[in-house]
């Protein structure tokens, strides 16, 4: 079946990569005119306020704050290439390297929260598509319009007071020195961003999972008088996988803007957390660098998406 | 009766058959319920709050909740069943303004650009890709921290962000439109570009961006108390539900109502907005 698919794949792969190119080119440019909206002189801000002369006159050096716009634009592509986003003023360290400190962190409390959104939602889209319109379905839609209503910080201050606060089954916080401590820690942050976005995956599997079961090859597979074990496994359940790997890959955006309130609530000492103290002390040069890191993880995700998709379905090629 | 009033009749025939649908819906009764009595309290707080939301009483700090105090007080032993009821005025100010002027803007844009096509449209493309690669959090809180806190500015960030997104969906709808003969007509009567993008296309093309409008401004009251709560978004001593939930924070164990009811109230607003999301869309939806 997959005999064709390493030559178009890797056509496709390339063609995939090269589209990234132009759409990260522009993620530059808005981050780049961020930090020049502000007012006042950016070195100021880029140093902090106590910076000496000598290391204003570095950073004018460094981004060519007296060259025009255009050469300002080159200076800041090439250092960013050269993987150099310039100091933090927090943390008096290249942004680079607090970013990378943190990274594993939250890539970790990601994925946690990405398996557990799917574990929570894939389950419940079939039995409520299954039982479409009886009380089950009505139960099940009904909990999760109301977990999309509740704010993130909002469910996590709740776990943390009735599950960690509360019963002690889990840490009021932190993040603990070993990898298992470090798991046992995430579990509740990830459950409040998973309860999120599950219900956003619940929501279009359920309608996705309704649309295979009215197809006409299981309307067919029906008429066949195949077992209903065979129709699930053999057609809904691979065809709603299709649907499923795209849902979750293109709710990474959320899953991030999740991580990020969730790490602030339980503190997690994480990219997300980084960010909000990168903001109270107007440490712009990291706000740059971790605006761009969150853009990169996400378009990464995308492709990752994309490829995984058409591999479940080479037809996606087309487009 | 001539045809024009023959199809009038049956267009208020079929208007009143909708609505009756509607009205036969609980879920977006129960929304417009809330919503409506949500707006009561927005616009008429003095009149629901029992108290002044401001009024400092340091002899009763952070009392449970009571009869004289329904939702207890706070940490200045302000009543906080008003300062709950106050902030309705605020984040219900959200919904509002944190979505029009994106909804506006994205209108306007998604029209021209699906309807003109060329370069504009390609650029529009690729900036759509661009802006949807940041986490839309991400995106705002990024502008807020260099435009600094405050609600104005929160407003302006969530904006600058936001249009994307009603304007791609605008732009979609546009061109499906611009396929149906009724466009094709308009130009072969020589109608002005104009004319046929504003009084034909857009008309006939708003319906699910409308739908995408009432579950954005559930979002929006979301979006703007998490920030709040984080600092970012209106500032203390003003009576918003992020705000009210950050200052009980740090009592969540021994006075939990100062949080925990200002949450409700969150979760019950946005729940309104997206039910009535939920039956616009199901009422809207063309059939065939």
């Amino acid at each position: 079946m997959f005999r064709n698919v390493q030559v178009g794949g890797l056509r496709y792969i390339l063609t995939r990569l090269l589209l990234m190119i132009p759409t990260l080119f522009l993620v530059m440019v808005i981050i780049f005119l961020l930090v020049r909206l502000l007012p006042g002189d950016p070195a100021i801000a880029m140093a902090g306020d106590r910076a000496s002369d000598a290391e204003l006159e570095a950073i004018r050096e460094r981004l060519g704050l007296n060259e025009p716009m255009l050469v300002q634009f080159w200076l800041f592509l090439s250092n960013t290439l050269q993987g150099d986003l310039g100091r933090s003023i927090l943390m008096r360290a290249p942004v680079t390297q607090t970013i990378f400190d943190r990274l594993p962190t939250t890539l970790l409390l990601t994925f946690l929260a990405m398996l557990l959104s799917l574990l929570i939602a894939g389950p419940l889209a079939f039995v409520a598509a299954l039982r479409r319109g009886r009380i089950a379905d009505t139960v099940i839609r009904s909990t999760f319009q109301v977990g999309l209503s509740t704010p993130v910080f909002y469910l996590g201050l709740l776990l943390l007071t009735f599950l960690a606060a509360g019963l002690h089954w889990f840490p009021v916080g932190g993040y603990g020195d070993t990898f298992v401590s470090n798991l046992y820690h995430l579990i509740l942050p990830a459950m409040t961003v998973a309860l999120y976005t599950s219900a956003i995956i619940m929501r279009n599997l359920r309608s996705a999972v309704i649309e295979v079961l009215d197809a006409e090859y299981v309307q067919f597979a029906r008429a066949k008088g195949l077992a209903d074990r065979l129709i699930l496994g053999r057609h809904v359940l691979r065809n709603a996988l299709i649907s499923t790997v795209t849902l979750v890959g293109l709710s990474i955006g959320n899953l991030m803007s999740g991580t990020l309130v969730t790490e602030t609530v339980f503190a997690v000492p994480g990219l997300g957390r980084l960010m909000l103290e990168a903001i109270f002390a107007r440490d712009y040069p990291l706000i740059q660098g971790l605006t761009l890191t969150f853009a990169v993880l996400v378009s990464l995700v995308f492709l990752l998406t994309d490829l995984f998709q058409s591999w479940l379905d080479p037809r996606m090629r087309a487009t | 009766m001539t045809d024009s009033q023959a199809a009038s009749v049956e267009a208020t025939v079929r208007r009143r058959s909708r609505t009756g649908q509607a009205l036969r819906k609980p879920g977006f009764m129960i929304g417009v319920g809330i919503i409506g009595l949500s707006t009561l309290l927005a616009i008429f707080p003095s009149v629901f709050a029992p108290y002044d939301p401001n009024f400092i009483d340091y002899n009763a700090v952070r009392q449970p909740p009571s009869w004289a105090h329904p939702f207890g007080t706070d940490l200045l032993g302000r009543d906080s069943l008003s300062r709950v009821i106050w902030a309705y005025s605020v984040n219900m100010q959200m919904a509002v303004f944190a979505t029009v002027f994106a909804f506006t803007i994205g209108v306007v844009v998604g029209a021209l650009v699906g309807y003109y096509r060329g370069v504009a449209d390609m650029i529009f493309g690729r900036l759509v890709d661009a802006i949807i690669t940041f986490p839309f959090l991400v995106l705002v809180i990024a502008v807020v921290a260099v435009l600094g806190p405050g609600l104005v500015n929160m407003y302006i960030a969530i904006t600058v962000v936001g249009w994307v997104y009603y304007a791609r969906l605008m732009r979609a709808e546009t061109i499906a439109q611009m396929g149906n003969d009724y466009a094709a007509a308009g130009r072969v009567m020589g109608y002005s570009n104009a004319r046929i993008i504003f009084r034909h296309l857009l008309p006939n093309a708003i319906t699910p961006v409308i739908v995408y409008w009432m579950t954005d401004m559930a979002l929006a009251i979301l979006l703007g108390s998490s920030l709040g709560y984080l600092g970012l978004g209106a500032q203390p001593p003003q009576a918003e539900w992020g705000v009210l939930i950050a200052e009980g924070r740090n009592f969540i164990t021994t006075a939990w109502w100062m949080s925990l009811m200002p949450g409700i109230a969150i979760v019950l607003t946005g729940l309104g907005f997206s039910l009535i999301g939920d039956g616009l869309a199901d009422l809207l939806r063309p059939r065939g």
